[in-house]
């Protein structure tokens, strides 16, 4: 008997009885469905959750250095020399206090009654490194750098926010802003922060110029890590940037992305995996009924198809074929609901579909398996039948 | 002197049961090529016991049995399979065709299980459906036929494989006198064309039409004029 043969009589004994064939589908059809529903869920929300500890955030790590007393806990030098790290891509030392967080800053010392000149503004004093930490961009002019520092100059680089609430949008005329009555050039305007986003409406000042408003010892040092090094950074920044006295200092480091990824596929798979092999099980039973069922109605033309000159196996070999082609097309169908399903719940959510494509492959297969299982009794059965029994 | 298609000698066949019942006894038989032989007989004088061993389905208890000169009752399962399909030709009273398949593809299922090549095997079940008379019943499903169609789609199928033996069970048992005849009819010309057939039945119309006439009682066979 051709391979061929073989397909084109069970494909024919499979669509004999339409009707019988599809509602014996429809348990594998609700089994896979389950299952790719759960599987792809559950990849998607654990994507979705994983996806808030985006990169920015998995590679940033922040100290907190708490007042020191009389000799600071951290130097300016410190967070330069923290690059030496490895793993380390970028750190910037700040400085910010409650003093300065509220002072008025304006934009020109003239005094105009009819307008609120003034802005209650944030100053914060940085190292030049703070746009590489931060990933932000200069909107206009640049930051300042080491040069600046080192002479003193009594420039500012303001945050977007900062620059629109004072009016400035241009630095063309060399702008100044007055806090506590002393003039600052304004060298800078940086945007497009995306970590201490509240540094958009700060005014950024070298460290050197720290003391005017109050800003003396570094308060917090940001670090930008490689991918997967955060962990360990948050564990050395402290010993390099304050040796003696690290266990003072306070890390925020972001948590482990693995483990909040196996926690949230867990959460959603365990029950509903479940769910879905009972109905697959469920499935399983139907075929195999409706098979043997089958099977008992078609004696007399297993009978014929014996007295024809076909052997145990080839009977054998298509009520197997018959019942593994409903498993396969239980699988397809369940594998298409599934991942509609979960691209409509994920639509609904705004989250990102994740659909594996191994999962859609594997769901067919599993569907014929389970099929292919089903029909073994069956087919055995059949196969045992004598043709003298069959034919009578 | 050509080899006998059928050379039954001494069998038997003892069905195990309490008391033990002996549906064949000690029978011999032989049919030569082209032969149209009828076996009669009441119902339970082993009529269907010898069918079946004559085909392959069942196996004699004890005594030989060659067909086409191959000794059949040593041969193993799978053998008699490929035997049974290549050389015999079955037709069943309740015709067997599958309701949901055309006409030709009734026929040509006789082709699935052989070594037949696919290539041409649609025109070769539309020629065996000519050789009954049934050409312009190809894309029927059975339903649609009368029983005498029927029987005569079941005889194509059997005709398809080029079997040495026609083998029919009580071929008439469900058809009226007319269909009857026109079956009838058919073996006559089949028999014409050398083909070697072997009817069972009951009605003596039908084995009136045989050249040989076999009679079987209580498992013993008997040769009548």
């Amino acid at each position: 008997m051709k391979l061929r043969d073989l397909w084109a009589e069970s494909l024919a004994g499979m669509l004999a009885r339409p009707v019988r064939s599809a509602l014996t589908t429809l348990g594998t059809v609700l089994g896979i469905t389950t299952l790719v529903v759960t599987l792809g869920i559950a990849a998607t929300a654990g994507n979705q959750i994983v996806g808030r500890f985006d990169e920015l955030l998995a590679t940033s790590v922040t100290v907190e250095v708490p007042r020191g007393g009389y000799h600071a806990l951290v130097s300016w030098d410190a967070a330069k020399e923290l690059r030496r790290l490895r793993g380390v891509t970028s750190a910037t030392a700040l400085a910010q206090n409650d003093a300065s967080s509220n002072l008025v800053v304006t934009a020109n010392n003239l005094l105009d009654p009819t307008r609120v000149s003034g802005q209650t503004l944030a100053v914060v004093a940085a190292t030049p490194d703070l746009p590489d930490t931060t990933f932000g961009r200069m909107r206009a002019g640049r930051f300042y750098d080491a040069g600046h520092v080192a002479r003193g100059d009594r420039v500012v680089v303001l945050g977007e926010q900062a620059a629109a609430m004072l009016g400035i949008d241009s630095l063309e005329d060399a702008p100044a802003v007055f806090v506590k009555d002393r003039a600052y050039t304004v060298i800078g305007i940086i945007g497009g922060l995306k970590r201490e986003q509240i540094l958009a409406s700060a005014v950024l000042v070298p460290p050197g110029l720290g003391p005017d408003f109050g800003l003396k010892d570094v308060t917090r040092v940001l670090v930008a890590t490689q991918l997967g090094a955060a962990e360990l950074i948050a564990r050395q920044a402290p010993l390099a940037l304050s040796p003696n006295r690290s266990g003072e200092l306070q890390v925020n480091a972001p948590p482990s992305p693995k483990r909040a990824r196996d926690g949230a596929q867990d959460d959603v798979n365990g029950l509903f995996l479940v769910l879905g092999l009972v109905s697959l099980v469920v499935g399983a039973v139907g075929i195999a009924n409706v098979t043997l069922v089958t099977v008992m109605e078609r004696v007399a033309e297993i009978g014929l198809r014996r007295a024809l000159g076909a052997a145990r196996r080839h009977i054998a070999a298509q009520f197997l074929l018959e019942s593994s082609l409903t498993g396969l097309t239980g699988g397809v169908i369940g594998a298409g609901l599934g991942m509609v399903t979960v691209v409509g719940v994920a639509a609904v959510r705004q989250w990102t579909p994740v659909l594996d494509v191994r999962l859609a492959l594997a769901a067919p297969v599993a569907g014929a398996l389970v099929g292919l299982l089903a029909g073994l009794y069956p087919a055995l059965r059949a196969a045992r039948m004598e043709p003298v029994d069959a034919l009578r | 002197m050509p080899e006998p298609v059928i050379a039954l000698s001494g069998v038997c066949r003892d069905f195990p049961t309490d008391p033990p019942v002996r549906a064949l006894a000690d029978v011999d038989l032989r049919v030569d090529p082209g032969d149209y032989l009828a076996i009669v007989g009441p119902s339970g004088s082993g009529k269907s016991t010898l069918l079946n061993v004559l085909g392959l389905l069942d196996r004699p208890t004890s005594g030989s049995y060659r067909l086409d000169g191959v000794e059949t009752t040593t041969l193993r399962d799978g053998a008699r399979t490929r035997l049974r399909g290549t050389r015999i030709g079955f037709v069943f009273q309740s015709f067997h065709l599958l309701s949901h398949r055309t006409v030709v593809e009734n026929v040509m299922l006789a082709e699935v299980y052989g070594p037949h090549p696919r290539g041409g095997r649609r025109a070769r079940a539309e020629q065996a459906l000519r050789q009954v008379g049934l050409e312009h019943r190809i894309g029927f499903v059975p339903d649609r036929l009368s029983g005498g169609e029927r029987q005569r789609v079941a005889i194509a199928r059997a005709l398809m494989a080029r079997p040495a033996l026609l083998l029919c069970d009580e071929p008439t048992g469900n058809l009226d006198s007319r269909n009857t005849g026109a079956v009838l009819d058919l073996f006559d010309g089949l028999r014409a064309d050398g083909l070697t057939i072997l009817v069972i039945t009951h009605e003596d119309e039908v084995s009136a039409r045989a050249k040989r006439r076999v009679r079987i009682t209580d498992g013993v066979l008997r040769e009548t004029p």
